[in-house]
């Protein structure tokens, strides 16, 4: 597979999740192991730009697969329009949901790119913040959408 | 946490994957989108030793007009039949209820098939094949079969499906864009439902719940009320009858039962029953 870009090539066991595959294989720590449980959405990826909870999809399923984290969402050095939305309206407190949020908002952007507040909200119910900090979330998110 | 050990088999086709049930039997799961299945896994509630990867026979992932009914391959993701035009046109109530299922996360991974084959009650999918009188296609090593989806569903994460056999092909038929109303309880967004409640209205009103029983049921009680003149509220008194209600940290029974009553008169209400 890919991670951000570079090929990727280890035997891993059957069971190695593609969590633990990012951060311990790959050593992409910023990819964060919340619940585990697929519910908080901590450890979101893209996968073929698709966002997915990385605790709960193997790494052999991932195989062959165009993989995105956090790391690899800047181009060139400059952070990708959702990062720096986030930067700029304070859409985090602890940081740990941040970068499964980011990315849950990247995807969900490709998809709905003109949402509605209510949509944001709807399409970002993947992903638990127990700061609870979701109003400068949801303003990021729809200031990324405004600033594409 | 981490999936007790097993052995990964990934088949490229449904033949491979029926060879492979054959091979290694009982002691085989088949894994999909893996969004149920993996959790249980992780818990340690489900240990198969072998685990069949089918996520990659592509040609059981298909959206197709067949006539009188929509043909879906096992393998269509949520994501697939959310924004499906077709089901919006022909089939809205499964395009809407697909919608519902989890996340974004998971109906981008999750696919039709391995909710059905789950078999969990507390899924929003095999209620809408339940109410809609779907049909199951499977094949095993003699063939294909078809399963009416009222036969499928036989207890708690327990389907007509053989050990040596795949489920293939979902048929539905075409009950148009309009005439239904789902109703999921839960506390959070992305849950399960407590309850859930759908009332399909096409000639006859059908009613199906979630999480009421061991399977996904009928409120027959309550379609026979509607059939016999009742109103809709008169009709969804009678929601939780026959029903067996699971216990649980959400939910007494009885409390489910209060929300079968209210979530099938709103449903009824919503869909124009």
């Amino acid at each position: 597979m890919t991670v951000n870009g570079h090929d990727q090539r280890h035997d891993v066991e059957p069971r190695t999740l593609l969590v633990q595959f990012l951060r311990e294989t790959c050593d992409l720590t910023g990819t964060k192991v919340g619940c585990d449980t697929s519910s908080c959405g901590a450890c979101t990826v893209l996968v073929d730009g698709e966002s997915v909870k990385s605790c709960t999809m193997l790494a052999a399923q991932a195989d062959g697969a165009a993989i995105t984290t956090i790391e690899g969402l800047a181009t060139n050095g400059e952070q990708h329009a959702v990062q720096r939305a986030f930067t700029e309206h304070h859409g985090l407190q602890c940081g740990y949901c941040t970068a499964g949020m980011v990315l849950a908002a990247v995807s969900f952007l490709e998809e709905n790119p003109n949402p509605t507040e209510a949509e944001v909200r709807l399409g970002l119910e993947g992903n638990l913040c127990r700061c609870t900090g979701y109003h400068n979330i949801v303003q990021a998110v729809l200031a990324a959408a405004g600033a594409k | 946490m981490i999936p007790a050990a097993f052995d990964y088999v990934r088949a490229g086709s449904a033949d491979e994957v029926l060879a492979a049930l054959v091979e290694h039997g009982d002691d085989a799961k088949i894994l999909a989108g893996g969004m149920s299945l993996l959790p249980l896994m992780k818990l340690r509630l489900a240990t198969p030793s072998v685990l069949i990867d089918v996520g990659r026979v592509r040609d059981l992932a298909y959206l197709n007009d067949a006539g009188d009914h929509i043909a879906i391959g096992a393998l269509t993701r949520h994501r697939e039949l959310e924004t499906s035009e077709l089901l919006s046109r022909e089939c809205g109530v499964l395009q809407a209820v697909a919608a519902e299922v989890g996340d974004n996360q998971v109906r981008h991974r999750g696919t039709i098939g391995g909710s059905t084959a789950h078999g969990d009650p507390a899924s929003d999918l095999p209620a809408v094949l339940l109410a809609l009188d779907a049909t199951c296609v499977v094949r095993g090593p003699s063939g294909e079969r078809t399963i009416p989806a009222a036969e499928f569903f036989l207890g708690f994460l327990e389907t007509a499906l053989a050990p040596d056999e795949l489920l293939v092909e979902i048929q539905v038929p075409k009950t148009g864009a309009t005439g239904f109303a789902y109703q999921k309880f839960n506390r959070r967004a992305q849950d399960w439902a407590i309850v859930g409640a759908l009332a399909v209205c096409n000639g006859t009103t059908r009613v199906a719940l979630v999480n009421m029983g061991t399977t996904p049921i009928r409120a027959r009680g309550v379609e026979e009320a509607l059939a016999s003149g009742s109103s809709a509220a008169e009709a969804a008194g009678r929601a939780a009858e026959g029903t067996e209600a699971p216990s649980d940290l959400n939910a007494t029974p009885g409390y489910r039962e209060h929300l079968a009553r209210v979530l099938v008169r709103r449903a009824l209400e919503a869909a124009g029953a």
